[in-house]
Order: structure tokens, then sequence, then C-alpha cells
């Protein structure tokens, strides 16, 4: 129907993508050959980990999740953060976040590319993956809660993956994407994005069997770590693109970012307090993990610089973006930007899936780092991400780009009218 | 309805066909004619694919059943040179299985944990075990205060001896948590795992409150003449590195009406073992007339497991 249209359709559409995508300067080139190689390590990593069984991690029966699912647990915080620019620019009709909405949406896809993967490394029979897939496998559904992970991930990916293709392909074909036919899917992503993190966090919270996870602040707080680190990211792309680029980026963006990740990490900073409170005020049995993070249990406290470190530099970069004292340079901001995501990563990642894991529930108390072949695969899934985002990003800026400048003097009459 | 059934069935032998006929004749090709070593790997890579996409074990008809337990046995056959007897004996009429542990006799020998490794085939690479033994200090009364790692003479002046499973709790969290249906709860009470239609994924391993399931680091190994052979679909059949695994209250045995190996191996007689409908069973009657108490009561998981004291 489309590919009707003589000279633009979808064919030339995919073409173009994949001849932008091909097309760089040297240092892009360099880039991207980096992100090949760190996908190459992932993979050599995998193929270690295929022949000899999970047995090539340090997980164990105590620890049984560790490097793979802390990564995971941050990086949905990450997709669902996505929400924050989509809320005000579409919602609440901010023209400016709106110049930046689509940014956010493929840091989500990637994101979730990254969360995916980091589930199938994670799996001890991956070739078995089909058996989760209702119709030709059993889904426990609705019981299973990871059942429920898998189903709403699925969905965020399609929702973010298609909206955005969809108005990105209008604005190639230099049309108006119509309403009707993505806005009703843009409310379903909102309500979406929450819904990721919170049952991501009912995937912990729901076990009674391990107390330092079955607590009730946990999917709120999930919210509150994601809205700060992920927005924070999205920052970072944006520096990147603003410099790397000539799809330029106003200042007004940054500072409105700043403001949305500052009291999204004042948020967490407080309910962060208010879980320590509970399990230090008065210790019982059930702050043994806590104790174990902070200060270390039997001689067993290889996690206690790492908390402490995520701690402060969480404060820190949250003091650095209140005061702000860069005001016109918001670059300047960037290291702030990443001790909060640094901090954020430390503390929902590791320092939160180990301690939930030790004592176990005989009591026993073991330490736990990733060893080189967990760090080669999540190096390849890192990798992979930001490659995802790269080639969606990079096609979507172009197009994006030079729909603005066509439709320019369009602009400029609307702008004069509302002022 | 019994047309499409008819029809999926002719579609799923015709494609195990095409693929067992295509499989043989590309090996053929590939290798030439060696004779007799070939036509078995070549077998066997077929067995293993229908393997591959057969059914989970709760939707399997009798038939089918019967299929993968002869694919099975003559894959361990071909494979490692053992014949095996593969059992899928369903639950017994009026059978609900409970389990107590009498925390006075039991002295710390581990008999339980040596025999249950034999008859289990518990992988011996990293000394996979299903029970554990804690040795405890007297004023302590759960296990997790006490030591699970003891290396001496026992008994131990001033110390007594729990020992841990899996408790097969009525409401168990871990066939909750299971994403793909791979472990559920037997009509006699036995909490079970469909080895091949896990995927790995450990969650059940984080919603146990017992420490009851283990997981397959590595390929498992077991010395080939310690293999148990007389073995049940759900039991202590061959397992592979990714699966989880757990105590079954040894299937392959109690459904034959015979004890568990644990309960056979303990010096102290410390173990009973038997049918909570039973009004004369040794287990009811521990239950009656003992002070009996379970482990974590609060997380409402209801075990079939009870410790006692005389």
């Amino acid at each position: 129907m489309k590919n009707d249209k003589a000279s633009k359709g979808l064919v030339s559409f995919v073409r173009d993508v994949v001849l932008w995508n091909l097309s760089g300067s040297f240092l892009y080139r360099i880039y991207m050959g980096i992100l090949i190689c760190l996908m190459l390590t992932g993979v050599y990593g995998y193929l270690v980990q295929f022949r000899t069984g999970l047995a090539a991690t340090h997980m164990s029966d105590i620890v049984s999740w560790g490097f793979y699912i802390s990564n995971f647990t941050f990086l949905v915080g990450v997709a669902a953060a996505a929400v924050m620019l989509i809320l005000p620019s579409y919602v609440f009709n901010d023209k400016d976040l709106h110049k930046v909405v689509i940014i956010g949406e493929v840091v989500a896809v990637g994101a979730l590319v990254m969360c995916m993967a980091f589930v199938f490394v994670d799996l001890g029979r991956p070739l078995q993956f089909w058996h989760l897939i209702p119709g030709i496998g059993q889904l426990n559904f609705p019981s299973s809660l990871l059942s429920w992970d898998i189903l709403v991930l699925n969905g965020y990916l399609a929702l973010n993956a298609l909206v955005p293709a969809y108005i990105v392909y209008c604005h190639y074909l230099s049309k108006e994407p119509v309403g009707k036919y993505y806005k009703p899917f843009v409310f379903i992503s909102i309500g979406w994005a929450v819904a990721i993190h919170m049952v991501t966090a009912f995937l912990y919270q729901g076990l009674p069997a391990r107390p330092f996870w079955n607590n009730p602040l946990m999917g709120p707080r999930f919210l509150a770590s994601a809205f700060a680190a992920g927005p924070a990211i999205i920052s970072l792309v944006l520096h990147i693109v603003n410099t790397a680029t000539d799809y330029k980026i106003a200042n007004t963006i940054f500072n409105k970012l700043r403001i949305i990740i500052l009291s999204a990490a004042v948020i967490n900073l407080l309910m962060l307090f208010s879980e320590i409170f509970k399990e230090f005020y008065f210790p019982t049995h059930h702050s043994q993990s806590a104790v174990y993070l902070f200060f270390g249990l039997e001689g067993h406290d290889s996690l206690v610089p790492w908390i402490w470190t995520a701690i402060s530099i969480n404060v820190t970069g949250t003091l650095i973006l209140a005061f702000n004292p860069v005001r016109e340079r918001p670059i300047f901001l960037m290291p702030a930007l990443v001790l909060l995501i640094a901090g954020i990563w430390i503390e929902k990642g590791i320092g939160l899936i180990v301690p939930g894991l030790v004592p176990s529930p005989m009591g026993e108390i073991v330490s736990y780092s990733p060893s080189s072949v967990e760090m080669f695969i999540t190096a390849g899934v890192v990798g992979l991400g930001i490659f995802v985002m790269t080639i969606l990003l990079k096609p979507a800026l172009i197009i994006e780009k030079r729909y603005e400048e066509n439709r320019t003097g369009f602009c400029q009459s609307v702008h004069v009218k509302n002022e | 309805m019994d047309s499409k059934k008819k029809n999926t069935i002719s579609r799923r032998a015709f494609l195990t066909g095409a693929v067992s006929a295509a499989v043989t004749g590309g090996a053929l090709v590939t290798t030439g004619c060696k004779g007799k070593n070939l036509l078995e790997s070549s077998e066997a890579f077929a067995l293993e694919f229908q393997e591959y996409f057969k059914k989970h074990y709760r939707l399997m008809n009798e038939m089918e059943r019967e299929k993968t337990v002869s694919r099975l046995e003559r894959l361990s056959k071909q494979k490692q040179g053992i014949t095996v007897d593969i059992d899928t004996t369903g639950p017994l009429e009026n059978v609900l299985y409970g389990y107590a542990f009498n925390v006075t006799r039991c002295e710390g020998y581990m008999e339980c944990v040596a025999a249950c490794v034999r008859e289990n085939n518990l992988d011996r690479r990293s000394n996979m075990q299903y029970i554990r033994i804690f040795e405890m200090e007297h004023g302590q009364m759960s296990p997790d205060q006490g030591d699970g790692k003891y290396f001496h003479m026992v008994p131990r002046e001033g110390h007594f001896y729990m020992g841990v499973q899996c408790f097969h709790c009525d409401n168990p969290p871990c066939v909750k948590a299971c994403p793909t249906k791979a472990t559920w709860r037997e009509p006699d009470g036995i909490v079970v795992v469909d080895y091949d239609w896990c995927i790995g994924c450990r969650y059940c391993m984080a919603a146990c409150p017992y420490y009851g399931r283990r997981f397959n680091w590595n390929q498992p190994e077991i010395p080939k003449e310690e293999i148990t052979k007389k073995q049940h679909y759900l039991g202590n059949r061959k397992r592979v590195r990714g699966m989880m695994e757990k105590c079954t209250f040894c299937i392959q045995r109690s459904r034959k009406g015979k004890l568990t190996a644990c309960v056979e191996a303990c010096p102290t007689g410390a173990r009973v073992f038997g049918n909570l409908l039973d009004p004369d069973s040794e287990i009811r009657f521990v239950l009656e007339n003992k002070k009996v108490y379970r482990l974590k009561e609060d997380l409402g998981t209801d075990p079939k497991f009870w410790y006692f004291i005389d």
C-alpha cells in the first residue's frame, strides 16, 4: 500500500536506515568497533558458560542469583524511566521534552534488550526457553511472578518499539502521525512502565522465605530509584548526542531532567533511610541480611565497601544536583549524574540481590563476587544494549532533524502565536 | 475435536519420522558407512531430538509416557551402557506421605546422607546432598543456629543433631514461583520436578524457606558402577546440568510401598516415614503421642515434616 508511493515507502525506509547506520565518521566507526568487540567478549564468555554450565559463574546453591540478575533489576528501572519523558511530553504537552522523548524511548528499548539478555544468560537450560511460551509451552500465569515479569517486559518492549517506529516512519514520509493511532498506546505505556517495575519488585517482595526482600517498600523504592537513575542515563545520552551529533539539545531540557532526577533521588534516599532505620533500630533475626550488607557477618564482608561507596556517592550526587553550582553549563553536571547512576547501580544491583540470599535459610554465610565469565558476559550484554540504542537512535535523529527543518516555517508561526 | 486431535497426532508422527529419516540419512552421508557405531549415534541423535520436543510430563498420556521412558532407557543403554528401569507409577489411593525426625535419637552419623546420595544418583562431582545434618548446642532450636559443616567424631558431648531436607510443604512456595509449572505437588503430597521441563531459572530456589532445592551447576557425574538402576521418571533418573532437583521422598521406593533410603539407613531409628492417612501407621503414632513441632510455622507453608523429642 505505502510501497506504491514510488519514491518513499517501507522499503526505502529500511534501506535508508541501514545505510545511515553503515555510514559515519572515523570516530563513529571506532565506537561501533568497540561495541562489537564487547559483544564478541560476551559471546566468548557465553560459549564457556554453555559448555561448562553455570558452574562457570561464582553462583552457588546459596547465592543462586548473582551479577546477571542484579544488572537485570537495575536495567528494568532504566527501561521504566522513559515514562518520565513520555508523561510530560504527551500528557502535559511539554514542547521541550517532546523533542527528546524519542531518545528516552530508544534508551528504554536498549535497556529492555539488556534485561531480556541478562535473564536469558542466567538460565540453566536456555535451549528449553520455549517452555515459557504460552501455547507451545506452559506459562505459570498468574501464579508465578516471573511469568508476570516476562509478559510485562515483552509488552513494554513492544509498546516502546512500535510507537516510536510509527512516529518516526510518518516523519520519514514527511507526514504528521495520526494521534488516534498511537496516542492510546502512549497512555497504556505510561501505566505499563510503572507496572514493569512494580512487578519486578514483587518478584522479590513476594518471597516470605527472604525477609530482606519481603518488604512492602520495595516496589515504591524501585520506582523512586528508577526515576532517578533512568533519567540520569537519558541525560548522559543527551549530552553525548548534543556533543557528538548535530542534533542540538537545549539547556532547558537538561534543567527539567535535573529536577526530575533530583526529586526522585531525594525520595529514594528517604526510603533508604526508612529501611535502614527499620533494620538497625531494633535488629531482629530478620536483620541479618542488612548486617551482612552494611557491616559483614562472620568475616564475610565483601559487600561492605560497595554499599558504603554506593550510599556516599548517592548522597554526593544528589547534593550536587540540588545545589546545581554550574547553572549555565549543564554538561558539568555529568559527574554528578555518573555518581548517582553508579550509586543506584550498586545499591539496587548486587547490594539488593546478594544480601537477599545470604544468610541462607539455614543460616549459612558466604561471600560472592562475579567470576571472569560473568564479567565477560555482562560486558557483552551491555555492549549489545548500547549497540541497539545506537543503531535505533542514529536514523531516528536524522529523520527527526530533517522533519523539523522541513516544517520550521510552520513551527515559527506557531511559536509566534503562542507568545 | 476428534479429527483435530487425530490430525495433530499424525502431523507429529510425520514430523518425527521425517526428522529421524533426515538425521539418519544426513549422518550416513557425512561420515560414510562405518556400520554399527554410526547407526547407534544417529539413533541417539534422533532420540534426543524427540526428547527435546516432548511435552510436560503431566500433559502426556499413557502412550507418550511409555515412549519417553523407552527413549530414556535406550539412551542410557547407548550412551553409558547401563540398563536402567524407569518407572512412572502414579500416586497410590488414600496415601499422603509424612515424615518425622526424632531430635533425641539422631547422633549425627550421616548414614542417611550417604544412603540418599547413592539411592538418588546425586552428583558426586559437586558433592550434592539433599539431606543436611546440623550440629546444635543445647538451647538452640532452629538449624540456622547450628553447624552444618561439622567434621569430627559424633556424637559430641553437649550437642544434639537436626536433619533438614525438602519438607514437602502442603502449601509450597516453590510451586507457586515456578514460571513453567515444572514443579508441583503430587496428590500423595510429594513435591516433584519434571527435570526435562525445568528451564533452570532458580526462582523456586529463592522462594524456598528451607533450602530444600538443589541446582546442577555442572554436568553431574556418577561412577558407572554406583548408579541405582531402579529409577522413577520424577525421581532418581539421570539429570543434566542446568536442572533443578530435590528430595522426592524416594518416590521410586515409596510408591512401591518401601521406606525411603534415609529411613532405612538410619542406625538410631531417628527417622519415621509413612502414610498420614493410615491411622495405624508409625507416623500417625508419633503425631498423636509425641510433642511435635515444625520449622518456620509462621510462614504458613504447612510442611509435612515434624520434629519430635522423646
